[in-house]
């Protein structure tokens, strides 16, 4: 058995139980983040606003004119709980690619990290809540502003925020393990166009899923955009129907641990080498 | 049990370092047996013996791509050993990574700051990553960016500073848990000779502190400045081990004569000044005769009617070791 010089005992009183490691990274993160979040909070302010006149009041009131809404629901209502998470998606896209990969590539702040008692799993758990902060914080704000334009018929729609974020986490822990694995930023522009992008038109974001072709409906049911549009949109417009939101977070919930598990797989991988 | 040291000075950076006994047999801190690292196919670090002592200076001298790194990896606890045994502080590093760690500070070769942020405050966020309060990193900060000579562009942000300060700052960071072992991988490899000397001036200071120092280099000056014993590797292995006078002694001669000629290839003239000194190496750009006497040898070549274009006499250098000892330069 391993003698430990005495004049560690100290040091090792001071080192903080393996469960709580991953926060010294969260801090390292939101250290970073002081520095740009006056750009940051703006643009999490303007997304919004350009959505909700755009969308919610320009597209909404011909919608409303010529069809009277979507099911009776009025368009801006319809559509700002599907905004909301396809928000989540961008914000969630946003933070967990170039970020990731420079960190393994171009600063190498994952090996610096990595040199000290933090491991790959504080590594993954601290950067992780990192971008949960920034998405809960982006969810806060779009709701906020929506709320100001009427966007929400029910307070059910606070229950919305957990939901978002969950949205945002079912995509960010799969990139991540996705990030991981990319040589260069190639990957990423791929990513864009051909998976997020689609999501964002063919989910249910600005129309019901049943307008699709039969044929690429069961997709949206794949994709865990649609499940968060869904379950935001029952919760949001009062009412909700707690059984079907309940399997919309269990699928979510689902692409979470699966992701969980590829990411700390795809990060061991290429970080312990 | 070593007994507890006394009280350390405020001065000290590195006061938490001891020269105590761990259990790894002889009291080496760091020992490694038939250390071996593969990639794939290839062969990086191929069977390595090595031992570290407390408070010693020791340094990995070979050109790139002999297996220093890898071997700074796996003694920095960030890369598994794929074969043979390796404990530092007694500790096996697949088993207790993150203690071992905890007890290492680690100066990698290509700077990890966060050029975003402010000098200080890439200290604080290092600090923290060991477990330190808040409280306790500020107090750190201030003493090491005394000691890195860097208190006054604490608030400026690290990407304009200069490769010597940033390097001084990885140092500076490297030091915030008082790490018993400091390694470093190539310090100086890219700063300019005056920064070089600056940093071998902290690191001599570290050492006298008592923090053992481990060292890869493919410079034979800081080999020679820096280290108490050294082993020279190529192609993975360890190909000698001494300290750099005792290398000297036993690989190369006393002098060196250092001979040019207006000519593309210097092996014409090896044959004309064979038998003088004890032993010739024809390089692209020169031939070096190894002798104890090198103006002696200058003067049997100028006897010999051989007209060089300059001659040059010095001592024996741990280039010539390599040289003699794999055939080729250190750094191309």
């Amino acid at each position: 058995m391993a003698v430990l010089p005495p004049d560690r005992t100290r040091i090792r009183a001071r080192t903080p139980a393996r469960a709580r490691h991953w926060r010294p990274v969260f801090g390292a993160w939101m250290t970073a983040y002081r520095r740009t979040w006056k750009g940051s909070i703006a643009s999490r302010f303007l997304s919004p606003l350009l959505f909700l006149l755009s969308m919610g009041l320009g597209l909404g009131s011909l919608v409303d004119r010529s069809a009277g809404g979507v099911g009776g629901v009025p368009y801006l209502q319809y559509v700002v709980p599907g905004i909301l998470a396809a928000q989540a998606m961008w914000v969630s896209v946003g933070e967990s690619t170039y970020q990731v990969l420079g960190a393994i590539r171009w600063d190498m702040k994952y090996h610096a990290m990595l040199a000290t008692p933090i491991g790959v799993r504080d590594i993954l758990v601290g950067h992780i809540t990192y971008v949960g902060a920034q998405i809960a914080g982006a969810t806060t704000i779009f709701m906020a502003v929506s709320a100001a334009f009427g966007a929400f018929p029910s307070w059910w729609v606070l229950l919305c925020l957990p939901v978002t974020v969950l949205v945002g986490l079912a995509f960010t822990v799969p990139i991540f393990a996705f990030s991981a694995k990319q040589e260069s930023d190639g990957g990423f522009n791929i990513l864009f166009r051909f998976v997020i992008t689609p999501l964002f038109l063919f989910s249910g974001t600005f129309f019901p899923i049943e307008q699709l072709p039969a044929v690429l409906r069961p997709v949206a049911w794949l994709t865990p955009l649609w499940h968060g549009v869904d379950a935001n949109r029952e919760l949001a417009l009062g009412s909700p129907d707690f059984a079907r939101v309940g399997l919309h977070v269990l699928f979510l919930l689902a692409f979470v641990a699966v992701g969980a598990w590829l990411a700390q797989r795809t990060f061991r991988a290429r970080l312990v080498v | 049990m070593a007994p507890r040291r006394a009280i350390r000075s405020t001065l000290s950076v590195a006061a938490d370092s001891v020269r105590f006994v761990s259990d790894s047999g002889d009291g080496a801190l760091i020992s490694a047996r038939k250390l071996t690292k593969t990639f794939g196919g290839f062969t990086a670090v191929d069977g390595i013996d090595f031992a570290v002592q407390p408070g010693e200076a020791f340094g990995f001298l070979g050109p790139n791509g002999a297996g220093k790194s890898s071997t700074m990896k796996m003694i920095g606890c960030v890369s598994p050993a794929t074969d043979g045994e390796l404990r530092l502080f007694g500790l096996d590093p697949a088993t207790h990574g993150p203690q071992i760690r905890a007890r290492l500070g680690v100066v990698p070769q290509r700077d990890t700051l966060d050029e975003e942020l402010t000098v200080e405050e890439n200290l604080w966020i290092y600090g923290r990553y060991f477990g330190l309060s808040r409280r306790e990193v500020r107090a750190r900060s201030a003493e090491l960016l005394e000691f890195a000579q860097l208190t006054e562009r604490a608030g400026s942000k690290v990407e304009p500073l200069s490769g010597g300060m940033k390097r001084r700052l990885t140092i500076a960071r490297s030091l915030i848990n008082r790490p018993e072992i400091l390694l470093l991988d190539e310090p100086t490899t890219g700063l300019d000779p005056q920064a070089r000397h600056v940093l071998w001036d902290r690191l001599f200071r570290l050492k006298r502190q008592g923090v053992t120092l481990v060292i890869t280099t493919h410079y034979m000056d800081e080999a020679e400045q820096l280290c108490d014993r050294l082993v020279v590797m190529d192609h993975g292995t360890i190909v000698a081990e001494g300290s750099p006078r005792s290398l000297i002694t036993d690989y190369s001669t006393r002098e060196v004569l250092e001979l040019r000629f207006d000519t593309d290839d210097h092996g014409h003239h090896a044959d004309a000044l064979a038998g003088i000194g004890q032993r010739l190496e024809v390089l692209p750009d020169r031939l070096l005769v190894y002798a104890d006497d090198g103006d002696e040898a200058a003067a049997a070549v100028h006897a010999r009617g051989v007209e060089p274009l300059s001659a040059l006499v010095r001592r024996s250098s741990l280039e010539d070791v390599f040289l003699h000892l794999t055939g080729r330069t250190l750094v191309d």
